[in-house]
């Protein structure tokens, strides 16, 4: 087992408040903290997932290095203190660290469970952690092989069939407030995929019109075009809250896009007409204190868990199966982990080189046909030289100490497993 | 005869307390069957109190609402006929549970007291009575409606507003159904309030030569009248509706309960003759 350690460390919509995991959004990108995690000491490779129902950091680090308080301190940036960030926090080490990991790709650990836009999100995150060089050779190998059991999980079972995602929830609350959509409108803030999803079922309930306001109006437009909508500005927000029912707000805004005096006013000229507010942002675009106002009804995406937990029986069946893939994975992959060592390295390499060796020796000799067996043992004994001769520089490569106190052997490993062709865990298990 | 009403009243009275126990089955189990039971039990138990009333008419020769029992048992069966044409229109889940425990409560009060087969009083024979005392239950009827519509919107809308999805939440209709609900009921029950009041007032002034003179049963009945006017007003004007509206609805409905029994015993009155 190599010497350093796997560490998943973050929160989740199950483990914290949304009130606390918005103090923690990173909203400004995964450029800057993922670059600000790297250089803590003791963090060999990185990894950051953050969504609006989680954040999770995937580590390699030294074992016995103290930086598992450093990433937590970085986590909450003195935000929240450490002693009430340990209550929210889940760090799993390991093997965990790995089922954990599947789980999330496998939809598994969704708020809605078997829902799609992780697996999209798990992607996008690597592909900003692999431009910025933060992951290395192991998380490489974890994530792609955290992609596949997703795709296997959703191939092999029917989890992903009944779930949508929030914006069933969403239509859910819908009816019950207004009865039917039929005729109603909804303005979307922000033009996200996860507004441009709860539109879509929205829509396909019957709603007449979708508004779209976004700070950028030309992706205003273009996702209006897409449901024959209206885009508009976002100065035109208070006054568009008068013709429409339903609002579904994602801006990647820090500040609150509506306040409560704001729709108040507005109530009065909408004759109290019922208003239903989804707020899909983290951190929140709507003033908490909209629903005090009568007629108006405000959910923000921890409260929509409760409706899903309405109709979710008959996705247990399928989370149970796909659990089993997860957990059969987990097996592989920490097979695979174990078995990265230097030793079956060697052997592999080893083996590599007397295949190619033998081989060769048997074609040469089949084409010279007037050797006698002195001369035969002699060309054998002379390509096994060769071979020890080859390996003896890799091999001391593999098996030499570390440098300034580093353990690069999973590095060396990859390097050496790539240069000369080794495969994957086939050969390595 | 007097055994066999007496009979064919327990058979009504059962009949309601079935339905209402079928309905609350199917309000907790959610299951087809029990609901169509509970549908052909409530047609059921609505034509045997209409054969409650008429047979009280044929044995008094006038339309039974002058005792205390006679009118709440009328009280019953407008309620029930609200609630059927109602449905006749339009369905509304789940409805038929509060309204089935309205009525059977309703038959169970009148239950306590006797029916009465002692000939009208003379300042009573006219051809106003069923008119008068008639419509204006038919109004409570409907305002029963109203109320039940109305308890129900205040409870999902506490559910929805505290974010805990639970009980109300599967098994009541939308807010916006049971909204246009009250609305409809309020107008229907209005309208036939109104109507109630002016023919009162009509009788009034056939009978005692006035067409007001403030009895407790006449203030009473306006006060309710302008609580569900004021209502009514700020709806179409204001936009008052959903919690408001609701809690007027309740309010309102408090004020109907008073005037049919609060007045008879705490105020007296010449009404007072439906103890």
């Amino acid at each position: 087992m190599p010497a350093e350690k796997l560490l998943l460390i973050g929160v989740n919509h199950k483990t914290t408040p949304l009130a606390v995991r918005e103090r923690i959004a990173l909203s400004g990108g995964y450029e800057e903290p993922l670059a600000k995690v790297k250089g803590l000491p003791g963090v060999k490779e990185c990894y950051l997932l953050s969504t609006c129902n989680r954040v999770e950091l995937l580590l390699v680090i030294e074992p016995d290095s103290g930086v598992e308080e450093r990433v937590v301190e970085f986590l909450f940036s003195g935000r929240v203190a450490i002693a009430e960030a340990d209550q929210y926090l889940y760090r799993h080490y390991g093997r965990a660290a790995v089922q954990h990991l599947f789980k999330v790709a496998a939809s598994l650990d969704s708020m809605v469970v078997g829902e799609a836009q992780i697996l999209g999100q798990l992607k996008e995150a690597y592909r900003h952690a692999a431009r910025n060089g933060t992951t290395g050779p192991l998380l490489n190998k974890l994530l792609h092989k955290a992609f596949s059991v997703a795709k296997r999980v959703r191939t092999e079972t029917a989890i992903g069939s009944s779930a949508v995602s929030i914006s069933y929830a969403a239509v859910q609350l819908a009816k019950k407030i207004f009865g039917h959509l039929r005729g109603r409108r909804v303005l979307l803030i922000g033009a996200g995929e996860m507004a441009e999803l709860a539109a879509e079922h929205l829509v396909g309930q019957g709603v007449e019109e979708v508004i779209v306001a976004n700070r950028t109006l030309a992706r205003a437009v273009a996702l209006a075009r897409r449901f024959s909508g209206r885009a508009v500005s976002m100065e035109e927000l208070v006054a568009q809250l008068q013709h429409v029912d339903i609002v579904i707000s994602s801006t990647g805004s820090p500040d609150l896009v509506l306040r409560r005096d704001e729709v108040k006013s507005v109530m009065r000229r909408r004759m109290n007409s019922p208003l239903f507010f989804i707020d899909i942002a983290v951190p929140r675009d709507l003033d908490p204190e909209l629903i005090t106002l009568d007629n108006v009804y405000l959910y923000d995406i921890d409260d929509l868990t409760s409706v899903v937990e309405i109709n979710k029986s008959e996705r247990d069946r399928e989370a149970v199966k796909a659990g089993r893939i997860v957990d059969e994975e987990t097996l592989k992959f920490m097979n695979w982990y174990g078995g990265v060592a230097v030793n079956p390295t060697i052997q592999a390499l080893r083996g590599k080189l007397d295949d190619i060796a033998r081989q060769e020796l048997e074609r040469t000799v089949a084409k010279m046909p007037g050797l006698g067996e002195a001369e035969r043992q002699q060309l054998a004994r002379m390509t096994e030289a060769m071979v020890a001769k080859i390996l003896h520089d890799p091999l001391m490569y593999l098996k030499s100490e570390s440098c300034a106190g580093r353990d690069r052997s999973d590095a060396k490993i990859t390097l050496v497993r790539e240069v000369f062709g080794l495969g994957s865990e086939d050969h390595g298990a | 005869m007097e055994d066999f009403t007496l009979l064919f009243f327990r058979v009504t009275l059962v009949t309601a307390f079935l339905t209402a126990a079928a309905y609350m089955v199917h309000f907790v189990a959610q299951g087809k069957k029990v609901r169509t039971i509970a549908r052909v039990l409530m047609i059921l138990s609505g034509v045997l109190q209409s054969g409650y009333i008429v047979l009280g008419f044929a044995i008094a020769g006038h339309t039974p609402l002058t005792s205390q029992h006679d009118a709440v048992v009328f009280f019953a069966w407008s309620t029930s006929i609200a609630y059927l044409s109602f449905r006749w229109r339009y369905s509304v889940k789940n409805f038929g549970t509060p309204v089935s425990m309205m009525i059977f409560l309703l038959l169970l009060v009148a239950s306590f007291s006797h029916k009465s087969f002692a000939p009208l009083p003379p300042a009573l024979q006219s051809v106003w009575l069923p008119i008068h005392g008639g419509v204006s239950l038919v109004a409570y009827g409907f305002l029963t409606l109203a109320f039940c519509g109305s308890l129900m919107y205040l409870l999902l809308e506490r559910e929805l507003k505290s974010k805990r999805f639970g009980y109300f939440f599967a098994r009541f209709p939308s807010l916006g159904a049971l909204d246009q609900l009250n609305h409809h009921c309020l107008l229907a029950g209005f309208a036939f309030l109104t109507v109630g009041i002016v023919t009162g007032s009509l009788w009034a002034r056939q009978a005692w030569g006035t067409y007001w003179q403030w009895d407790p049963k006449e203030t009473w009945s306006l006060i309710t009248w302008c609580v569900y006017l004021v209502q009514l007003h700020q709806r179409l004007t204001v936009g008052w509706r959903g919690k408001r509206a609701a809690a007027m609805s309740v309010l309102g409905f408090i004020g109907v309960l008073f005037t049919l029994w609060g007045v008879t015993y705490l105020l007296g009155g010449v009404h007072s003759y439906a103890r």
